[in-house]
């Protein structure tokens, strides 16, 4: 077949940014199926609550210290994730740097009180359903913070690595970013129905 | 606008010859064994992953004709109970998660790049690593039923018989890690077909000029993306229970045995569609181009596609009729069920239409076509009736079910499969299947199928239950079964018939020209098969049949890098250019991970530690994979 040009694509830029990245589309994708993943395992929370006589089964309702803490932790750390972000789309290496830095910090500091948190529900995951879907629950977000925090550590590496000052990195730096703001914010419903709903 | 690198190597200014040596330089996978295991190839991984498919289909079918051969008589003793159970849970289970929906997704695979005019699928490391996900968790299943360690409660594995007071020993748990690795896998090239068709489409490929096979793939892929957690949630819920006592499905602590069959089918009825909606895309296709004249109500066609996607999640309870769930929500998922009717028969419609104004032409895929839509009509007219509370609570779990799904199942997805391998095939081998033979397939499976499976509704009514290993004399089924076992040998012979059709074309088939049907879509606007890189400039669309327009001529664009692997980025709705993206080389990365995760995933059957200790090694074979390694594809 014979070919004729009707498009020079010569001066598109070599990498797409933002809405134009692969990568940008594929952790969307991620974060939609994770996302249903939790949807799913709160929709099974509610499942069992519905038939039992009293909820929560055989224990009183979870300590709110260390998963409050946790959750505002988490909120306060989307401000330095939000300037994380900006400072990847300026492609500022040193601001990203820190950032980076800051955020592995952030990371860290959840798993730590999460630990604090899975004796304040007063139950193990083998005593009765109630506590294996609040270890399914607290199990499943943990591993999104220690997935993400894996991640971020490399990035920070690869940043300090002589392949980090490129516009591909910038990108990924971004992604990872929006990928901690969805482990935040899908936390929100998770940590209401843990430790509100057993007190309506 | 971008730096113009000095160097960097275009495909402007050379001729045909240089530029097609520069472009195989820069995409060609190396031969030998090395390049096979590291190789990131859509072609090739898709050809893999059919063929693959294909075995198990083949592996399957023999289970089929095991259990036809006890059935064919009464109180036979080939095969003793426990044996059955663990023949009939392989058989289902191997076909819906090792055969029926890869097959659909590796299809997509090979050909949704092409058809939307790009050089590789989106992420095609992910492509390479989810293959060899797809591989290790057939191999699991199989190698334990080789091992009289094959699952046995059924291909739903309803609690409490799966469970740990009921299912002792490791059966039930190879059936539900089987369940985790496939579903890795179809989740990967879910999100890798989203990607690619939001993002890789040939400039000018609006939302209304994708083809219809290529929308029928995105629906699906987002199908898998919402339907598949739910039974990862479920299948590692059971693994749970079984391995450190969690009680998600124990009534005594507070758990629920429905639970797993509404996760179960909230996840198992989207399936159907999973299965079926890839199969729609194919005889659209197929029907444009044997009747020489585009599908009638493309937009209602596309409609009817994302319709069915949805309510494919509102029906999940009629599987569960017989579950004493309360009435009102019995009679809300009866009104769901024949909903969906609607949306399929506007589009058996469409191709009614489409056949009426064209011109057909009878070539073994249009026969396929054909079979599927008299095969699939009858099942959808049976699934109407199971919709019925009253009467689903009469026939359920007898052979009528049995014989209803087969119908919509084999009519409505390996019939039109059928029809697409032997309208591709020349796409992906070079070579033509022969004609005759194909016309023998098809008569010989149309013919069978029907005498095997439509004397099944007939036991269903009698009251036969499926998933027993024998019956006894004095009941009335023993005629019917020997005329089905019979039937079946039939069936089976088409199959043999189109495996020997396939092997003997690949070899020695006459050699196929690149558009050996007068098609109109991107994917035989290039050679048969395509070179590495796909098209020697990536086409520009203005309609929905950009061969239509000039039959000789293709508008493309310029101005690619040669030196590496380079293709179009362009906008989610109009197919605007946005950039040159690179696109990943070959890396044997994948294969560690894979082979990392399927040892964790293996050996967290036995131990949860597994998890723990498994998650190192697949730790590092992630960071081996996405370490740049300072190659021209990270230009940025």
């Amino acid at each position: 077949m014979n070919h004729t040009v009707v498009l020079d694509v010569a001066d598109l830029p070599e990498h797409g940014l933002g809405s134009a990245s692969q990568t940008y589309w594929g952790t969307l994708a991620f974060m939609l199926i994770e996302g249903t993943g939790f949807a799913l395992s709160i929709v099974v929370y509610l499942y069992l609550m519905s038939l039992a006589t009293q909820w929560p089964l055989g224990t009183a309702p979870p300590d709110l210290l260390a998963g409050t803490t946790l959750t505002a932790l988490l909120i306060v750390s989307l401000v330095p994730n939000l300037f994380l972000a900006r400072w990847a789309r300026h492609q500022d290496l040193w601001k990203v740097r820190i950032g980076l830095i800051v955020m592995t910090v952030l990371g860290v500091a959840p798993l730590v009180l999460r630990a604090f948190e899975f004796p304040a529900m007063h139950i193990k995951w083998d005593q009765n359903a109630y506590g294996s879907i609040v270890w399914v629950m607290l199990g499943l977000h943990t591993t999104h913070i220690i997935t993400n925090l894996v991640e971020t550590a490399v990035l920070t590496a690869l940043m300090f690595s002589r392949h980090g000052d490129s516009p591909r990195r910038y990108g990924d730096v971004s992604d990872n970013a929006m990928y901690w703001n969805f482990v935040v914010i899908t936390w929100l419903p998770m940590y209401a129905c843990l430790y509100w709903v057993p007190r309506l | 606008m971008t730096r113009h690198k000095e160097g960097d190597r275009r495909d402007t200014a050379l001729n045909d010859a240089e530029l097609q040596r520069c472009l195989t330089a820069t995409w060609s996978t190396p031969a030998g064994l090395w390049g096979a295991l590291s190789t990131v190839d859509h072609k090739i991984i898709g050809r893999r992953y059919i063929t693959t498919a294909f075995v198990f289909l083949a592996l399957g079918g023999v289970l089929s004709l095991l259990m036809r051969l006890q059935l064919a008589q009464p109180e036979a003793r080939f095969i003793g109970p426990d044996r059955y159970n663990q023949i009939f849970t392989m058989h289902g289970t191997n076909m819906m998660f090792l055969f029926a929906v890869p097959v659909m997704q590796a299809m997509a695979i090979y050909l949704v790049p092409l058809m939307v005019g790009t050089r590789n699928i989106a992420f095609p490391r992910l492509n390479a690593f989810s293959y060899w996900m797809y591989l290790a968790g057939g191999l699991l299943l199989w190698v334990a039923f080789a091992l009289d360690v094959g699952p046995d409660v059924g291909w739903f594995a309803y609690v409490p018989l799966s469970g740990p007071q009921y299912a002792a020993g490791k059966r039930a748990d190879i059936w539900a890690q089987m369940i985790t690795f496939t579903e890795v896998s179809a989740l990967a090239v879910a999100v890798e077909i989203v990607v690619t068709v939001f993002k890789q489409r040939a400039p000018g490929m609006s939302l209304d000029r994708i083809p219809l096979f290529v929308w029928s793939m995105l629906v699906t892929s987002f199908l898998i993306i919402l339907a598949m957690p739910a039974i990862m949630i479920a299948s590692t819920a059971l693994i749970l229970d079984r391995l450190v006592g969690t009680h998600f499905f124990n009534p005594a602590e507070g758990g629920d045995v429905l639970l797993w069959q509404h996760l179960f089918w909230f996840f198992g009825h989207p399936e159907v569609y999973i299965i079926f909606l890839p199969a729609v895309g194919m005889v659209s296709t197929i029907v444009a181009t044997f009747t020489r004249r585009p599908v009638f109500g493309y937009l209602g066609m596309v409609m009817a596609l994302i319709a069915t996607g949805i309510l494919a999640f509102g029906l999940w309870v009629h599987h569960m009729f017989v579950a004493g769930l309360p009435r009102l929500g019995e009679s809300f998922f009866t009104a769901s069920s024949m909903a969906i009717a609607v949306p399929a028969g506007l589009q058996i419609f469409c191709w009614l239409a489409t056949m009426w104004a064209g011109r057909p032409i009878f070539k073994t895929p249009f026969l396929f076509v054909i079979g599927f839509m008299v095969i699939f009509v009858i099942g959808g007219m049976t699934g109407v009736m199971v919709a019925s509370v009253p009467f689903d609570t009469q026939v359920h779990d007898t052979y009528f079910v049995v014989a209803h799904f087969h119908y919509v199942l084999v009519g409505g997805a390996v019939f039109p499969l059928l029809g697409a391998i032997y309208y591709w095939f020349p796409k992906f081998t070079g070579r033509m299947m022969s004609e005759t033979l194909g016309r023998w397939t098809f008569g010989l499976m149309f013919t069978g199928f029907n005498l095997t499976f439509f004397p099944m509704h007939i036991l269903g009514l009698q009251g036969m239950p499926r998933r027993i290993y024998t019956y006894q004399p004095e009941m009335p089924w023993s005629g019917l079964n020997m005329f089905i076992s019979l039937s079946a040998i039939i069936l089976a012979l088409g199959f043999l018939m189109f495996f020997v059709d396939a092997i003997r074309s690949a070899r020695s088939g006459s050699a196929a020209p690149a558009n050996p049907w007068g098609a109109l879509t991107l994917e035989w606007a290039t050679s048969s098969p395509p070179p590495a890189y796909n098209f020697m400039h990536l086409p520009v669309v203005s309609s929905l049949e950009p061969l239509a327009d000039d039959p000789d001529i293709l508008p493309v664009a310029s101005g690619l890098r040669i030196d590496r692997r380079e293709l179009l980025i362009t906008s989610v709705v109009q197919a605007v250019p946005e950039a040159r993206e690179s696109s990943p080389g070959d890396s044997i990365w994948p294969l560690w991970a894979a082979a990392a995760t399927s040892v964790t995933l293996i050996w967290s059957i036995f131990t949860p530690w597994a998890v723990v200790w498994g998650s190192i090694p697949v730790a590092i074979a992630l960071i081996g994979w996405f370490w740049p390694k300072g190659v021209v594809e990270e230009d940025a």
